[in-house]
């Protein structure tokens, strides 16, 4: 009974429930902010889109009507080719870095370049694009784009690569050694096999991370008013299209804005929880 | 018997197998020297005719072809500082409510939920800044549904804060929703799923003993986290913070959306202003010729410099704290 009357005692319980009664108020914090962002695109979104969004162009300044047909067909262009050109490169590293890279300088140097790349300003890699790219071929076009993009997709295919061959257990591997299975098999029908659910998680965050990028597009593909699928030309794309629109004046280009921002804001969402389930069930 | 051709043809291929993997590993690093030799070579104009003046010189005048990096600097650094002021005893909270109090089947899908805030593009926190949030900032909103008025918040601060010596000169001046507070603000929610999630990794690497031993001294769960957990995981806990600030110093769409796009002084964090990266995603596509070119990239350079430092940190201190583990063992 003293000690519940003891002071200090009183006052380390009280100091305890407050900062405990903060952290949870912290944690309803974030989830408000997750809450509001996605209520507000939802009720935003919703209002503007309809089926001539995906089945007209973009309209031009002060008009009524039309859709982001061709922002939406570009962005797939772009995400696909990004995806196509970053995703071996980023799988390869990371086999080297999990699976060669006990001995030697490269694999460390490489795993810290490339963790310093998976956070560096994509703005930066538009800039890196234009002066050793655009530049040269003198114009913006769609695969300046799709290269900016993949080198996004580099980073992060690594790493997930490289983390999910270090969880396949070394009695696989030795397994297979012993079969007389050459290096190069073990590898790609062995362990890559095993971790194909994790490597696969890996390549779809890569695609939602670049579906929503818009900085390393801003002066590569820029943007196109009308329908292309040139992927030498100036290509539309919603993330930048997002952007003119919602800077914009004009009523109905901020409501496609809106209707873009849903479009995009689904596509990265959905990306990220089929990617997490399918590790969770490999794992789980 | 005979030597069959596969072995043979097998080692070929394990050569040709590892040098492929080896060049893709090395490309990463090639990737990063390109990287800097551009920027380098696309900003010579600018370095060459500006020299070290370029830093601290704040006028910028593409007319007049006289450019200086002051003023971006200085917007990158006070958003960037205001993000980590607000994000870090969030995230903090955060990783502490998912690691200690948070019933265990709730962990997952909390965890999911802060990560998804991280997966939101950034586009879309701008559009969301510009539209929703800077308002409210400026002039409040009433929500009929509920009945409830949010007041508006940069004239409330400008009133609570005024007569506070340098306080009250920070937040004075007239509300315009958009400006470095409302940048600043915004990346705050970008950073906390980074600094959250690191916070809570580090967080549950600590022995359980640890935390055990000083549970049976009687210690609260405060004093368990404070004395225990965050003395254990310091290293690693800056390394987050660290984190958050790279991704927060190279964010672009988010700030050009709400930052307010101006050259001028900043006398208060009302005010709009500019960021390296927001004076990029604006005229970078509209440059008038070779120097302001120059003086662009050279931005860009310096930008990815200080992240480059910054997060060289970030990496170095978790992995400091992944060698401690090891040594603990």
């Amino acid at each position: 009974m003293t000690i519940m009357h003891n002071t200090i005692y009183r006052r380390r319980r009280l100091i305890n429930a407050f900062n405990l009664t903060m952290s949870t108020l912290a944690m309803l914090f974030g989830l408000f902010w997750l809450g509001w962002i996605l209520f507000t695109l939802f009720s935003n979104g919703l209002a503007a889109i309809s089926l001539a969004t995906f089945t007209q162009n973009t309209p031009g300044p002060d008009s009524t009507g039309g859709g982001l047909l061709n922002a939406i067909v570009g962005s797939l262009l772009m995400a696909l080719t990004g995806t196509l050109i970053g995703t071996p490169i980023g799988i390869l590293a990371g086999i080297y870095l999990a699976e060669y890279g006990q001995r030697g300088w490269l694999a460390p140097t490489a795993r810290f370049i490339n963790d310093i790349l998976l956070s560096a300003p994509s703005i930066v890699i538009g800039l890196f694009v234009w002066i050793a790219y655009i530049q040269y071929v003198g114009h913006f076009s769609g695969w300046a784009g799709s290269f900016a993009l993949a080198l996004l997709v580099i980073p992060v295919v690594l790493r997930t690569t490289e983390n999910m061959l270090r969880l396949v257990p070394h009695s696989m591997r030795e397994a297979a050694y012993a079969l007389g299975a050459p290096r190069w098999k073990v590898v790609l029908a062995v362990t890559l096999r095993a971790s194909k659910a994790g490597v696969i998680t890996g390549i779809l965050l890569a695609v939602s991370r670049i579906s929503g990028e818009t900085a390393p597009l801003l002066f590569t593909a820029l943007n196109n008013q009308f329908f292309s699928a040139n992927m030498n030309q100036p290509m539309a794309n919603l993330p930048v299209t997002i952007f003119k629109f919602a800077m914009s004046p004009y009523e109905n280009w901020i409501s496609l804005a809106w209707a873009g921002a849903l479009i995009v804001t689904m596509a990265v969402l959905i990306l990220n929880i089929i990617a997490r389930s399918l590790l969770k069930k490999e794992h789980g | 018997m005979s030597a069959p051709a596969r072995p043979t043809y097998s080692h070929l291929a394990d050569i040709l197998f590892f040098n492929l993997t080896r060049s893709a590993a090395l490309l990463v690093l090639v990737l990063l020297t390109a990287i800097i030799a551009s920027l380098v070579h696309g900003s010579w104009d600018s370095i060459s005719h500006f020299g070290f003046r370029f830093l601290f010189s704040s006028s910028w005048d593409p007319v007049a072809s006289t450019f200086g990096a002051w003023r971006p600097i200085q917007g990158t650094l006070i958003t960037s500082f205001i993000a980590l002021l607000i994000g870090v005893p969030i995230s903090f909270g955060i990783a502490l409510f998912l690691t200690e109090l948070s019933p265990l089947w709730l962990r997952r899908p909390l965890g999911i939920a802060i990560e998804l805030l991280a997966g939101i593009p950034s586009i879309i926190y701008g559009i969301w800044g510009l539209f929703v949030v800077a308002p409210i900032l400026m002039e409040g909103k009433r929500l009929e549904g509920l009945g409830i008025t949010i007041p508006a918040i940069q004239p409330w601060l400008t009133e609570v804060t005024s007569g506070i010596p340098i306080i009250g000169h920070l937040f004075d001046g007239p509300p315009f929703g958009i400006g470095m507070f409302t940048a600043g603000l915004i990346l705050a929610i970008m950073v906390i799923p980074y600094i959250a999630s690191v916070m809570r990794d580090v967080f549950e690497v600590v022995p359980p003993m640890l935390k055990e031993s000083a549970y049976g001294l009687g210690a609260t769960t405060w004093e368990v986290v404070w004395n225990v957990v965050l003395p254990y995981t310091r290293t690693g806990v800056v390394g987050g913070i660290m984190l958050g600030l790279g991704r927060a110093l190279g964010e672009t769409m988010a700030v050009t959306f709400v930052i307010g796009n101006s050259y001028d002084a900043i006398d208060s964090l009302f005010h709009p202003g500019n960021s390296i990266a927001s004076i990029l995603a604006n005229e970078f596509a509209e440059a008038s010729d070779a120097l302001h070119y120059g003086a662009l990239i050279e931005m860009g350079l310096i930008l990815f410099l200080i992240t480059f430092v910054v997060l060289a940190c970030s990496k170095l201190l978790l992995l400091r704290l992944q060698k401690g583990e090891g040594s603990n063992a």
